[in-house]
């Protein structure tokens, strides 16, 4: 695929909830400045492997290996500190809080450092001039950067979400599904962000259900039926119904 | 103190005008100012009606009788905001100025009496915080109303022939009962603990924590803030504040008592309410208190000055609970709707 190594490699990941066996041996690879669709029907393992990758499950078996260094004692935190953000479904943001705040919401600039954390007083101004110059350069443009994130239209919300992932994103951005709740109009704003995400050297991990965005953005695609890796190949409009096929694991 | 500060005007985006001119923008606004508005309308009203209302020594009156209610609400709102709610804080004052009535009898330290009475406080919102988060219970309602019920118990029982006890140090009564330059003592304490509240709510990142979690408790988790600690951070802050308010009541009594801070809870809770803030969580600030509490003080004051009863005047401030919770339902309406019209502009 690419002359670099990749940044992101899962081995045999294997992961079971009781009876459910949610992922058999899946391995795959994520490269820098690449886009990698996740695909597959519901309960095929997509928000399951993406969780295990995003430090919010362990995995029972497998390993996570990133620039070439096994991830232990998997944390949420610990993935964002290894350089992965995900933006989840629900976008985790705080209505209540104003597009600045939701971005360094528990990692806030404040000082002294010697103090406990929780006693540090905010740099509001550093925070806010940072927000501002990353939506400046995403090219999101919001209304007003002092209004809670409540007073947002939903892709205006969903771009907040993904320019917070953005800011801390080192290495890897997860996206499940950012435009599954948006018109034609914002998931093409979002579809731009993804790419600026790649342009900038990010290798971005896309699940989605829409085949029109894959073809479109996607430089690799890997499928999952029923937990396990099913094909792998570099989507484009002639192969778009073979892909179709293999999410649903029907014959061409 | 009824401005928002988190709205304050900032000339970064060129639109702003125009994106507050249309009614759905003033409509919210309107709302955030409009406790204080009300406030402003009552305290005319009533001095249209009787004139003694203000007199200085009748303002003394208020802010006496207000201080307590005030300071107490000011840890409620923090409580509130975390999505939470706090019932023991009047049964929590009262025990607390027990305690500080028996040291006294043994001692009579003024420094002894206060840390006493602070650190039974603190005690009973660490409870509180410990059991709810610990405990793993779905809400603080259970376990606020259980210390109650404790405290209060407690109180009775601690207390010598199980009622009111006379006597505090002279520095207690100062505080509580006296006044420098004719402003009365227990209004600089309701600034002091305003002041300190502010800095830490607005300052500092722990407060921002505290907005996030009642924002968002998940998403809280999820961003890495470290939820329990904040939730009985608050609510150990609570219960200090109903230590200050033991402070001050038995000041201005002279006395501690099982039977004070009666209702207390109902009147903080309706302070955060009607001074403006959601009972939802996340949104409010220590103003919404004050205006709230000021707002009680005023209503009851003047339904005194005019020899309304005090069944009337227990109606009227139910009925405002009502406006005011209202006014909140309005808020988030408003706000859905202000979100479509961005999307619609956005188009």
């Amino acid at each position: 695929m690419s002359a670099l190594p990749p940044v992101l490699t899962v081995r045999n990941a294997e992961k079971r909830f009781g009876a459910v066996h949610a992922l058999r041996e899946v391995s795959l690879e994520a490269y820098a400045g690449e886009v990698l669709a996740l695909l597959g029907d519901n309960g095929a393992g997509k928000s399951t492997l993406v969780k295990c990758i995003s430090g919010v499950h362990a995995l029972d078996e497998g390993e996570i290996v990133m620039d070439g260094s096994v991830l232990t004692a998997h944390t949420p935190a610990a993935a964002r500190r290894a350089g992965i953000e995900t933006v989840y479904q629900d976008l985790a943001l705080f209505d209540n809080l104003t597009p600045a705040q939701n971005f360094y919401c528990g990692r806030e600039i404040a000082v002294p450092s010697w103090l406990p954390r929780g006693l540090r007083f905010l740099n509001a101004r550093a925070m806010d001039r940072e927000t501002a110059q990353v939506l400046d350069r995403l090219r999101v443009k919001l209304p007003k950067l002092d209004a809670p994130v409540a007073l947002m239209s939903g892709g205006q919300r969903q771009a907040i979400a993904v320019a917070r992932a953005t800011v801390f994103a080192r290495k890897i951005v997860i996206l499940d599904e950012p435009t599954a709740a948006l018109g034609v109009r914002e998931s093409s704003k979002v579809l731009e962000l993804i790419k600026q995400l790649r342009a900038e050297g990010n290798a971005v991990i896309l699940i989605t259900h829409n085949m029109e965005h894959v073809v479109e953005l996607a430089d690799r695609a890997v499928v999952l039926r029923q937990g396990r890796k099913v094909g792998e190949l570099k989507p484009s409009r002639a192969n778009q119904q073979e892909l179709v096929s293999m999410i649903v694991g029907a014959e061409v | 103190m009824g401005e928002q500060p988190e709205i304050a005007p900032r000339s970064r985006t060129g639109r702003r005008s125009r994106e507050n001119a249309d009614p759905v923008s003033i409509g919210l606004r309107l709302l955030g100012i409009g406790p204080l508005l009300i406030l402003v309308l009552i305290v005319a009203a009533i001095s249209l009606l009787t004139p003694n209302f203000l007199k200085p020594i009748n303002l003394g009156n208020i802010v006496a009788q207000t201080a307590v209610i005030a300071i107490v609400a000011m840890g409620q709102q923090l409580v509130i905001l975390t999505r939470g709610i706090d019932l023991s804080v009047g049964a929590n004052l009262a025990l607390a100025t027990v305690i500080g009535g028996l040291v006294f009898r043994v001692v009579d330290s003024a420094t002894l009496v206060i840390l006493a009475m602070l650190l039974t406080g603190a005690a009973v919102g660490a409870v509180n915080g410990l059991v709810y988060v610990f405990g793993r219970l779905p809400h603080p309602f259970i376990i606020t109303l259980a210390t109650l019920s404790i405290c209060r118990g407690l109180a009775l029982q601690l207390s010598i022939n199980h009622t009111t006890m006379r006597g505090m140090p002279e520095v207690i009564t100062t505080i509580g009962d006296s006044a420098t330059f004719g402003i009365p003592n227990s209004f600089f304490v309701v600034l002091g603990v305003a002041v300190v509240i502010f800095v830490l709510a607005k300052t500092m990142v722990w407060g921002r924590w505290i907005y996030a979690v009642g924002g968002d408790p998940e998403a809280a988790v999820e961003m890495g803030i470290p939820v329990k600690g904040v939730l009985v951070s608050a609510y150990v802050i609570a219960g200090l504040c109903c230590g200050i308010g033991a402070v001050v009541l038995s000041g201005r009594t002279a006395a501690s008592s099982p039977l004070y801070g009666n209702l207390l809870e109902l009147d903080t809770i309706a302070a955060v309410i009607i001074g403006g803030a959601s009972f939802l969580g996340g949104r409010g600030h220590l103003g919404h208190a004050l205006i709230g509490a000021v707002m009680i003080g005023v209503i009851r004051n003047a339904l005194n000055l005019l020899n309304v009863n005090v069944f009337f005047q227990m109606i009227a401030i139910g009925l405002i609970i009502v406006i005011a919770v209202e006014a909140d339902v309005l808020r988030n309406q408003l706000e859905a709707r202000a979100r479509v019209i961005q999307a619609a502009r956005s188009q």
